[in-house]
């Protein structure tokens, strides 16, 4: 196994993904009614850069899931493309098994990533046999990463994954992401199954990793708290779609979406004396089988106008970096602040 | 059944209650000592890692741990009853009526096969003397209470066919049911987006005070324990190591591991890359647990004192408590919380 090369320079991104859709059919119910298609993922487009690390939010149902497993290829997406240093996945110069070594994942579950049957050395030493390296120099190498991840091997790399904790377990699956010498880590809630003490202790391991092995990491998470920590910069998801992608402190001190906004007013206030009043968002997250038309948060936006429920917003430049999809935004887009907002400038 | 009571006696009284699982080949000292008191119309809540004795605290209060396999010692008072000495038949008028709880999973606590009004009409059926119809009309005020929307229709929906947020409103629903005192929530809120999750705290504490209803609210999650609860009380590996009110416990911890706890979250204030403190080490074995504090090995401020025997609990102010030898060093490492917009 060779020294991956940088191919496009620091300045092209590792990987840029345009208009990503993914729609699952619907079964047919008993008496053959009801079909239709989930759009779990509906033209999702963004880059990610190289070094960075970037935070993918959003509620359950947006499409964080479907969209790491697009990127890694685990599912065929129903139109898009994937383009990763400047290769098309899938392509000549990029073969499916070559783009895998290169971009690795850790899933929320610890322990279903596991194979019950081998030994945690095993597992991490599995992946680069399957790449053509000897089973002797994979060993060595396995017994090195469960080492740099804090499993002292002579303890633990006999182990069984039902002989370790939840954390020790996650460790073992960042290792074996790492077997690879992969570029980039996709973290689909990687550290959301732990405590509180065992995910700082995570966290901290994931950040010395990827300075020591210059990765970039796309990161999932539920935890605002987690991503703003973790991300250079924030992707923000909403039925299937991006509503806003900005660099994080940009994003989380002045979102300029207005479910951002609510997104981060939903947080706790870990304040006794200024607890939340009122919830910032009604109801349940809608579903992606039927979308509303328009803008897709307009039913449950504070911001909503008429024309919302009409006109499908587009991305626009709200700063440095930093773009949103909302008719606010949208010069000429007919919203009433967008009219005030032009009337002011003009 | 409900005797009654003067109106002085807390709701809840544990005292010194130990909970061992004895179905392992070790026994299993799940709970060590817990002492709590939880007043009329008070919200408590019970917070830390997973093995820290929290849940099992709480079931103990239904008497839901397996009999055989149970050892539960000290003292356990609910609404002026002795808890531990309930019988079958009257544990079964016990729970519900004046003790529900709510759980994490709604799909699983729910039966699938019933529609969920069904299921509230059974248990109001079952402690009240009302007709099937009285029973649907309070089934259908209860989810009107909750704010489900369309409750008539929603009576009639299976628990697979709600959302999640909704099927938690419809638990909320069932144990509400039969009027009871005591509420307790079993992490209510984790399975769930922060955006419905804020609903349903607010609607936890609506609820709380409309009705007067004593709640012990477990949870891991210190920032919905601070927006629904008025003490908090912190465990590890089966005791209380402090308590008081939620203010004191944010700006004012005393424990090494709540500071700790409090330091190893990340929030937005922090700059990147700045490590994240961490708690070294992992929680001791319930099935061998020290002689002295069990958080002492983790513990970058203990000492020999620590190690030989359990730490007495110091009264820090008037309800403020916490059950180690170092809380004047302890109070110095303190974090300095921001909280945020």
């Amino acid at each position: 196994m060779q020294a991956i090369t940088d191919i496009g320079g620091p300045a092209q991104p590792l990987l840029t993904i345009t208009g990503l859709t993914k729609h699952f059919p619907l079964t047919k119910d008993a008496l053959g009614g009801g079909s239709g298609v989930v759009r779990a993922v509906d033209g999702v487009s963004f880059e990610v850069l190289k070094g960075e690390t970037l935070g993918v939010v959003g509620e359950s149902g947006c499409g964080k899931s479907t969209t790491a497993r697009l990127m890694m290829q685990l599912m065929a997406p129903t139109a898009g493309q994937i383009v990763f240093d400047g290769c098309t996945v899938g392509g000549r110069d990029l073969p499916l098994k070559e783009f895998r070594r290169q971009v690795q994942m850790v899933f929320q579950d610890s322990y279903a990533s596991l194979n019950p049957r081998l030994t945690i050395e095993d597992s991490v030493a599995f992946g680069p046999q399957v790449h053509g390296v000897p089973q002797r120099q994979a060993v060595a190498r396995a017994r090195d990463l469960l080492d740099r991840v804090g499993l002292a091997p002579g303890r633990f790399a006999e182990r069984y994954p039902h002989e370790l904790s939840g954390g020790q377990r996650q460790r073992v699956n960042i290792a074996r992401a790492l077997a690879l010498q992969p570029r980039m880590v996709i973290l689909d809630e990687a550290v959301s199954a732990l405590d509180k003490s065992v995910e700082a202790q995570v966290l901290n391991l994931l950040t010395d990793l990827k300075a020591e092995f210059g990765l970039t990491y796309v990161f999932i998470s539920h935890d605002l708290n987690v991503v703003h920590y973790m991300s250079d910069r924030v992707m923000v998801m909403y039925l299937g779609q991006v509503a806003e992608i900005g660099p994080s402190d940009a994003l989380f001190r002045q979102p300029a979406h207005p479910y951002t906004g609510a997104l981060l007013s939903s947080m706790p206030s870990m304040d006794p004396d200024h607890r939340t009043e009122v919830a910032p968002l009604a109801g349940d997250p809608p579903n992606p089988i039927d979308p509303p038309a328009g803008c897709r948060f307009h039913p449950r936006c504070a911001l909503a106008a008429p024309v919302c429920a009409q006109r499908v917003p587009v991305r626009t430049i709200t700063g440095p970096h930093h773009v949103a999809a909302c008719l606010v935004h949208e010069p000429g887009s007919g919203h009433p602040q967008a009219v005030a907002a032009l009337a002011q400038a003009a | 059944m409900n005797t009654p009571q003067p109106p002085t006696e807390p709701m809840v009284v544990l005292r010194d209650l130990s909970v061992t699982f004895t179905g392992a080949r070790k026994p299993v000292q799940a709970v060590s000592g817990v002492s709590l008191q939880v007043q009329r119309g008070e919200v408590v809540a019970l917070i830390g890692e997973s093995g820290s004795g929290k849940s099992v605290t709480l079931r103990t209060l239904l008497r839901l741990h397996p009999e055989r396999r149970t050892r539960i010692g000290g003292e356990v008072r609910v609404a002026g009853q002795d808890l531990l000495a309930l019988s079958g038949r009257q544990l079964a008028d016990y729970r519900g009526k004046v003790t529900s709880m709510i759980f994490q999973e709604p799909l699983l606590a729910l039966d699938p096969v019933y529609t969920v009004g069904a299921q509230i009409v059974e248990s109001i059926r079952r402690h009240e003397g009302v007709t099937a119809a009285e029973a649907q009309q309070r089934a259908l005020a209860l989810f009107e209470r909750v704010r489900i929307p369309s409750p008539a229709r929603r009576l009639q929906a299976y628990p697979h066919e709600m959302s999640g947020g909704m099927r938690q409103r419809a638990m909320i629903a069932l144990a509400l049911a039969c009027r009871p005192q005591l509420l307790l929530a079993d992490e209510p809120t984790t399975a769930l987006d922060a955006t419905v999750q804020i609903q349903i705290l607010l609607l936890l504490r609506e609820l709380q005070r409309d009705l007067g209803l004593s709640v012990i609210f477990v949870t891991h999650d210190i920032g919905a324990a601070v927006e629904v609860a008025d003490r908090i009380a912190v465990m590890y590996a089966g005791r209380i190591v402090e308590e008081g009110t939620a203010r004191d416990l944010i700006r004012n911890p005393r424990h090494p591991y709540t500071i700790a706890l409090l330091k190893s979250r990340a929030h937005g204030a922090m700059a990147r890359g700045t490590p994240l403190e961490t708690i070294a080490g992992a929680p001791p074995d319930l099935s061998a647990l020290p002689p002295g504090c069990a958080f002492a090995e983790r513990c970058g401020l203990a000492t020999d004192a620590c190690r030989a025997q359990q730490p007495p609990v110091i009264e820090i102010a008037p309800g403020h408590r916490a059950r180690c030898l170092r809380t004047n060093v302890a109070a110095a490492t303190a974090p300095v919380l921001v909280p945020h917009l």
